[in-house]
């Protein structure tokens, strides 16, 4: 087991560079998640660690070693691929026992520790089928423990759990977290899902066009983002936005956002008077407005009961806001409803460079 | 009657949408056109093997039936086993043929997978280039090869012919296995790789194996071609006991305008008859090979 630690990294294909300069420092035995939206460089980022793809400048350490020259073999990880990669020819003992043939490891040895491998991931039943006779989820488990029999100082998984359907993802991503729970070795986790991310991750790390926006606890990024994007990306139904200028007049603040439509702030951002930003509040930070209450109106357009929630979509000011709500209401699209921001759950973002205020 | 439903499922053996095609249909549409085409192809081996087995004199009677024999005799088989040299022939068709796919295949696995697996500057362009070789015809090319032939001491020996073969074979296997070796997921390598695997590892580890049908389609190709070839044979050959069957069957049973038929075409059947082995061996990996690649 060991540290991650990247430094000031990039990468460029050709003259496009598509990673800027990022850093990250992962603790031994931390489970880190690298989330973004698609083609931010995740994935490139994850190979440069694996060792697939070079370094075009900065440093990354495993361990205390520098590890921008060291061939993948070398540094003692274990990847897991999308589509698993396994070995088609291979049946999944062999799968397993492959990296550890290749590394010359005695007949005995090698025998148990697949078979604890197979043990811990409840494949002992299939250690004599091909890849092809395995549904999805097992070939999932068959790529695990080809990962976790070499017992190497860091596991790469680059989105493992995309090619299944929903509810065998949320089961893998409980076993996913079971395991590093059980074996504690250094984990780096790639994927575009923030539900994902948010539920595994120790820290995560988010990623937007080849630079990192925030790194942090999961619950630390819901609550503090550090900019729009972050705001946006993190949470769902994502984050409510609206753009306009903030007004102190005298007592508690107003935002206006144009047309007439103004929405309630707290205390505390007088100082931001007369300041254009971007007004943020979380879905399930709106609630029915008591009388009385600074509140917004709105227009009901879409009504999403869930069940356990109830997704109420309404127009304010031109724009669509989601709310959320645990407890039933008789909700009618084209009825007025009048919402009301929980004051200290609001965020505020300078409209130029989007960072919170 | 009673039929168990699960049977009557079973023996249908039918696939897909054949139901909707009735079998009078299926007759015109299907059966005759594969007779045609079997009766084309089929009929040059018909003669071969009527012509051996037709005694002289009814090779020359014009009134008998020439679709048929009447006293069949294995006289022009005798023959050519004993008087003639057609075991040698035999045995040198077989050598060259061996070992030229052997060397072929083993250098067009390596290019093939050098061009398409290793990235470095113009290796597509050199895919390109060995492709247009392959488009450069041996009735041309045989000029300066029998001239390297003449200057390495090679004519007239085994060697001429082992060597001289790869020039046709190598750019046509090698642009087959390319087609192969990139439909092998990267990732598989990649994976490979990162399992402490060294090149040479993951060439004969995962790659050979993932593409054995491949490999055996340009073996198959390489081998018929050889075992076939006639110009550089005819060019770089001249003693009997060194001749290839195709040659050999032409120049040494064929004096001046006498054409021994029957002789001929018994060396000429027995020839194709190696050639038929190695295909009904390889036949379902050569079909699997050109109709679809790896899959998981
Ligand atoms: N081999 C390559 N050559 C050129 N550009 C590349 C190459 N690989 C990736 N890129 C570019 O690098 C950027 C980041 O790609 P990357 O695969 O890391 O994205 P990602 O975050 O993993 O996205 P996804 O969630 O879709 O997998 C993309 O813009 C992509 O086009
Ligand atoms: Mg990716």
């Amino acid at each position: 087991m060991a540290e991650v630690r990247i430094r000031d990294v990039r990468k460029s294909f050709g003259h496009v560079e598509v990673i800027h300069g990022v850093s990250v420092d992962i603790a031994d035995g931390e489970f880190v998640v690298l989330v973004g939206p698609s083609g931010c460089g995740k994935s490139t980022l994850l190979r440069m660690i694996a060792g697939l793809e070079r370094i075009s400048d900065g440093q990354i350490l495993i361990g205390d070693r520098v590890v921008n020259q060291v061939p993948p073999k070398e540094r003692d990880v274990a990847m897991v691929f999308q589509n698993y990669a396994l070995y088609p020819h291979m049946k999944v003992y062999d799968n397993m026992a492959f990296s550890l043939k290749l590394r010359g490891a005695d007949v005995g040895d090698l025998d148990a520790r697949v078979r604890r491998a197979a043990d811990i991931l409840g494949l002992t039943a299939l250690l004599d089928r091909f890849p092809r006779q395995l549904s999805g989820g097992q070939r999932q488990r068959v790529a695990m423990g080809r990962a976790i029999v070499r017992d190497p100082q860091v596991f790469l998984f680059d989105e493992p759990l995309s090619n299944l359907d929903a509810k065998l993802r949320v089961q893998m991503r409980t076993e996913i977290k079971e395991l590093h729970q059980r074996l504690t070795t250094t984990s780096v986790y790639v994927t575009h899902d923030q539900i994902e991310a948010m539920t595994m991750a120790d820290r995560i790390v988010v990623m937007h066009d080849g630079i990192v926006e925030q790194i942090g606890e999961p619950l630390e990024l819901y609550d503090n983002p550090r900019n729009t994007f972050v705001a946006g990306f993190i949470g769902s139904p994502a984050m409510n936005f609206v753009r306009g200028t903030v007004r102190a007049n005298g007592g508690p603040g107003r935002l206006e956002a144009g047309e007439g439509v103004s929405f309630p702030l707290g205390d505390g951002w007088s100082a931001h008077d007369g300041r254009p930003v971007v007004y943020g509040i979380r879905p399930e930070h709106l609630v029915m407005a008591e009388p009385g209450q600074p509140a917004v109106d709105g227009e009901i357009a879409v009504v999403e009961p869930t069940g356990a929630e109830t997704l109420l979509v309404s127009r304010i000011a031109g724009a669509e806001f989601q709310a959320v709500f645990r407890e039933r209401h008789a909700f009618r699209p084209g009825e007025r409803v009048a919402l009301a921001p929980l004051l200290d759950k609001v965020h505020l973002f300078d409209a130029e460079t989007g960072q919170h205020l | 009657m009673n039929t168990n439903p699960a049977a009557e499922v079973a023996r249908d053996d039918s696939e897909g949408m054949d139901y909707l095609v009735s079998l009078p249909r299926r007759m015109v549409t299907v059966y005759l056109p594969i007779l045609c085409f079997l009766i084309v192809l089929l009929f040059p081996f018909y003669w071969m093997g009527l012509t051996s087995i037709k005694p002289n004199d009814e090779l020359i009677d014009r009134s008998l039936n020439p679709w048929w024999v009447v006293d069949p005799t294995i006289a022009h088989y005798y023959h050519l086993i004993v008087n003639t040299d057609y075991p040698v022939w035999m045995w040198n068709t077989m050598l060259v043929a061996v070992t030229a796919t052997l060397l072929s295949i083993a250098a067009s696995v390596m290019a093939a997978y050098a061009i398409v697996r290793i990235r470095y500057a113009g290796s597509r362009w050199v895919g390109g280039m060995i492709f247009l070789a392959y488009l450069v015809p041996p009735s041309i090319l045989f000029i300066p090869l029998a001239l390297v032939v003449f200057q390495y001491g090679l004519f007239d020996s085994p060697m001429a012919l082992i060597l001289t073969y790869p020039t046709i074979l190598i750019p046509f296997s090698t642009w087959l296995l390319m087609g192969y070796f990139k439909s092998i997921p990267y990732e598989l390598e990649e994976c490979a790789l990162i399992d402490g695997a060294s090149r040479w590892q993951i060439l004969t580890r995962i790659v050979l194996p993932l593409s054995v049908p491949g490999i055996i389609s340009a073996g198959i190709f390489a081998f018929t071609l050889c075992w076939n070839e006639f110009i550089y044979a005819l060019v770089f050959i001249s003693s009997s006991e060194n001749k290839t069957v195709p040659v050999a069957v032409l120049s040494e049973l064929v004096e001046g305008d006498i054409y021994h038929w029957g002789p001929l075409m018994a060396g000429a059947l027995l020839g194709s008859v190696p050639v038929c082995i190695v295909y009904s061996f390889f036949v379902e990996h050569y079909v699997s090979s050109m109709t679809g690649a790896v899959k998981e």
